[in-house]
């Protein structure tokens, strides 16, 4: 029974570790690797190519239609320290109302920049203001285009209703440019008019006695959240905050008597529905603090959501330059960093081996199974890697390798009062479990901390350095334990059972008296 | 089997010798450099007429002053670099010759190392394309929050520990003295780092305060092993009903431990400066800081928790407390 829960474990212990290491496999081996081993060229086994990275089928689920989707990851996510990014340079631009103060303006955009950067998933940035009117943007691992995408949006929303003329009349822009007005209920039965429609943003009289547009400024920042309705589509829910409440109010109040429609519009752009058309439902009652806005896709409705959420900016910003750039670090210290680490990891495994005999010589394998693994899902996730990154993982790494060192530091201790050596590999890891434990989960407890802090504070090379740290526990603890333990256990019943010296144990010293006295001493009050 | 518990005072005499300098180098004016991430500076584009490697233009600014700077190539070849705050100088005095300012003075020892500096068309302008001052880029607050989170890091862990101990009496202490242990390992780093700072200029930087938070990790970990070898020797003398104090339990604990600890502490070490020798330079300082701390983080759980433990049990330092008047502490039920 047992032996065959050990040979389950080492066929999903060897899967797993192939699929790892097809999953790290660099996609440009040559460049990190030495060159005197002759790598395999690259090729693709079904979804997995060695040398092109991954691509994993996924199910995935939009709207109501299900699809295989691909899951592909080409590249180790690597921060701008190692590998560098995009860098852009916006400029306030305060022609339209000057007596702004900027230095306060620019000062609140670099913290809407920085929410942007950490609510899109983009980790470790470098945001800077530059000069009196420009804020520099450096992103790791995304495009240009797509850092404007993100980025660069003045994110200013608007609420619009239909231009009317002198008479009340319905201003409609023909498609050949030119403007003409019709009745507004000849308008209201024809969902084609109101596309054609002019729109105006919806004003309303504040608190102070003054008429304003109503724009994403009064929104709640905590109450705009994705959700999906009774028919499972999704939906962008919205809250006003209390002067912004009290506008709609007034505004809605008029638009739903008789029902008229409004749109949104995002940087003066209507915002389209997932079928192109501008969405403009029309209000039937009074609204005050909250709203709904319905037929986006999902993928959109999260990018608004993101962008309304982490604030529009106090100035219109233009983005006036953009450039790649290379590692902060400088590109040759990742190539370094991969051939130190490599070798690193081989010496750790020989001095494992020299010590510790069989027992190292697994824990080597274990280790890399460790290593691969952790890899992997630092490219699957995908972790960051920066260099505290990399430092978080030779501390994990130290880790793993500590459990094993405790491990066998008890079987020793157990064979020297002569145990049997299958009850010393057992009670080597049940004696050893509760150090493991307790100093894991105390370092998971720091990471979660850490982790929570710089979420409070936006520190994100501190939420990086949790995060990966608190993988690397994780795995490790698993490789320590279940993967060590499937290989020792998958040893017992061969022929090298018979040979001690193979497990660090002296024989001589066992057979003598005076060594279970000592172990009898060692332990204070005596061993069970 | 050795005697630590015997030899303690001679332990914390050798950590004050190695903790205190540092700590009173922190505490002077000036206790700490922050590097050019946390302060204000100046950015500027260049671009030559020849390529020029990046690590020859790395050495050339370290040689100009400017070890520290930010350097950063663009895909299309044009240099970024970022430094301290520089004179910028096209304001030229009123009467008389200007003198050249720290931006002209590196325009042209850069054209002297490197040849022409040209604009993006290729042509010789002989100046910077871009010029200007940014503010901080690591707000300095990072500082206080990983200092805080360290802080709420240690409570919760005092917290774990004396729930993961309440087998054994005053389960308390075993948190508190891994903390002490902690605080020690964090003393001593930040005591180098400053004396780094006064005699080769070293800088703290986020990789300093990433280097920190591994050392932390790793300081609690440690001592949690060694601690857990003493829950058990007690629970199981406790077992036994034998009469044996918490100085001999201590005692025998770090001998059975101490293979492990030198071990473990041999792989790290091993790995590190595996990573010192080959990794890049840029990185080095980091991983020496790392190295300081792994070994203080052995150092400490061996030589000041587990000593902290018998300490407290057999009253050591209540002669220091004035209000406890040298009493020796009251032994546990």
């Amino acid at each position: 029974m047992r032996r065959r829960s050990t040979q389950l474990a080492l066929a999903f212990i060897a899967i797993l570790t192939v699929f790892s290491v097809l999953v790290v496999w660099p996609s440009d081996p040559d460049r990190y690797l030495p060159d005197f081993v002759p790598w395999p060229e690259p090729g693709c086994v079904g979804p997995v190519c060695i040398g092109k990275g991954v691509r994993l089928p996924y199910i995935a689920i939009d709207r109501s239609t299900i699809r295989i989707d691909y899951l592909e990851r080409r590249e180790m996510r690597l921060g701008l320290d190692l590998r560098g990014g995009t860098r852009l340079v916006l400029e306030a631009d305060i022609s339209r109302n000057p007596d702004v103060d900027l230095d306060e303006a620019l000062d609140s955009a670099v913290e809407v920049v920085e929410r942007r950067v950490n609510a899109f998933g983009v980790a470790e940035s470098i945001t800077e203001r530059v000069g009196n009117n420009r804020i520099s943007v450096q992103l790791p691992g995304i495009s240009a285009a797509e850092a404007i995408e993100k980025i660069g949006r003045t994110a200013q929303l608007q609420f619009m209703e239909m231009r009317r003329d002198a008479q009340g009349n319905v201003v409609i822009r023909n498609p050949d440019g030119s403007t003409s007005s019709m009745p507004f209920d000849q308008v209201s039965q024809s969902s084609s008019l109101i596309q054609l429609a002019e729109w105006t943003p919806v004003t309303a009289v504040g608190s102070d006695g003054i008429r304003r547009e109503i724009t994403g400024t009064y929104l709640d920042r905590g109450g705009i959240f994705v959700t999906r309705n009774l028919a499972g589509l999704p939906e962008l829910r919205f809250e006003m905050n209390e002067e912004g409440a009290k506008l709609l109010g007034e505004a809605t109040a008029r638009l739903s008597n008789p029902p008229q429609p409004m749109a949104f519009f995002l940087d003066g752009e209507p915002i389209r529905g997932a079928n192109g058309l501008i969405i403009a439902p029309f209000v039937r009652s009074q609204i005050s603090d909250r709203g709904v806005i319905d037929g986006l896709s999902l993928s959109e409705a999260e990018t608004l959501s993101t962008l309304l959420r982490t604030g529009a900016f106090p100035v219109p910003l233009t983005v006036v330059q953009q450039e790649d750039v290379d590692a902060t670090l400088g590109d040759e210290a990742v190539v370094h960093s991969v051939q130190a680490g490599l070798i690193a990891i081989f010496v750790v495994m020989a001095f494992m081996t020299l010590y510790y005999r069989l027992p190292g010589l697994l824990a080597s394998l274990a280790l890399f199974v460790y290593v691969s693994l952790t890899l992997a899902v630092f490219k699957l996730w995908p972790v960051t890697v920066t260099s505290a990154g990399i430092a978080a993982f030779v501390l994990s790494v130290g880790m793993a390798v500590d459990a094993n060192i405790l491990i066998f530091e008890r079987m020793k201790e157990e064979l020297r009062v002569g145990r049997s050596l299958v009850g010393a590999i057992d009670a080597g890891f049940n004696r050893a479990w509760t150090s493991i434990r307790d100093s894991n989960v105390a370092t998971l407890i720091i990471c979660v901390i850490l982790y929570w802090f710089g979420d409070q504070f936006a520190a994100s090379l501190v939420k990086g350095f949790a995060l990966t740290l608190a993988l690397g526990v994780a795995v490790s603890m698993f490789s320590a334990i279940f993967v060590t333990r499937t290989f020792l256990r998958a040893l017992i019943g061969s022929n090298v059972m018979q040979h001690l010296w193979l497990f660090g144990h002296d024989v001589e010293e066992a057979r003598g008296p005076r060594a279970a006295e000592a172990a009898v001493r060692v332990g204070g009050a005596g061993l069970d | 089997m050795i005697d630590f518990v015997g030899k303690r005072y001679w332990f914390y005499l050798f950590s004050m010798l190695v903790v205190i300098p540092g700590t009173i180098s922190l505490i002077l004016p000036n206790g700490i450099r922050e590097g050019i991430e946390f302060g204000s500076g100046t950015t500027f584009g260049f671009r030559f007429e020849q390529p020029v490697e990046t690590e020859a233009l790395r050495s050339a600014l370290a040689e100009l002053g400017h070890p520290d700077a930010r350097i950063q190539r663009t895909r299309d070849g044009k240099f970024l670099v970022r430094t301290r705050v520089l004179e910028g100088g096209v304001t030229a005095p009123a009467i008389g010759p200007a003198p050249p300012s720290e931006r002209e003075n590196l325009e042209s020892a850069l054209e002297e190392r490197f040849g022409t500096l040209v604009d993006s068309d290729g042509q010789p302008i002989h100046r910077f394309l871009e010029f200007s001052s940014v503010s901080a880029s690591v707000s300095s607050d990072i500082v206080r929050n990983a200092a805080l989170a360290v802080a709420f890091a240690s409570l919760a862990i005092l917290v774990y520990i004396t729930l993961s101990f309440i087998s054994v009496e005053q389960p308390v202490r075993f948190g508190v003295s891994a903390i002490v242990a902690l605080l020690h390992d964090v003393l001593l780093v930040m005591g180098v780092a400053s004396i780094f700072g006064r005699l080769f200029d070293f800088e703290i930087d986020t990789l300093f305060i990433t280097a920190m938070l591994t050392i932390v990790g790793f300081s609690v970990h440690d001592s949690i092993v060694v601690f857990d070898r003493v829950r058990e020797n007690a629970r199981r003398a406790a077992a036994a009903g034998a009469d044996v104090t918490l100085a001999e339990t201590v005692n025998a604990s770090l001998n059975q431990t101490l293979g492990r600890s030198l071990n473990t502490s041999i792989t790290v070490v091993l790995t590190l400066i595996a990573l010192i020798l080959l990794g890049g330079e840029t990185v080095r300082d980091f991983l020496i800081i790392m190295l300081i701390g792994l070994i203080s983080g052995t150092y400490s759980s061996i030589f000041v928790a587990s000593q902290l433990l018998v300490s407290w049990e057999e009253g050591d330092f209540a002669g220091l407390l004035p209000w406890r008047g040298g009493r020796t502490e009251e032994q546990p039920a």
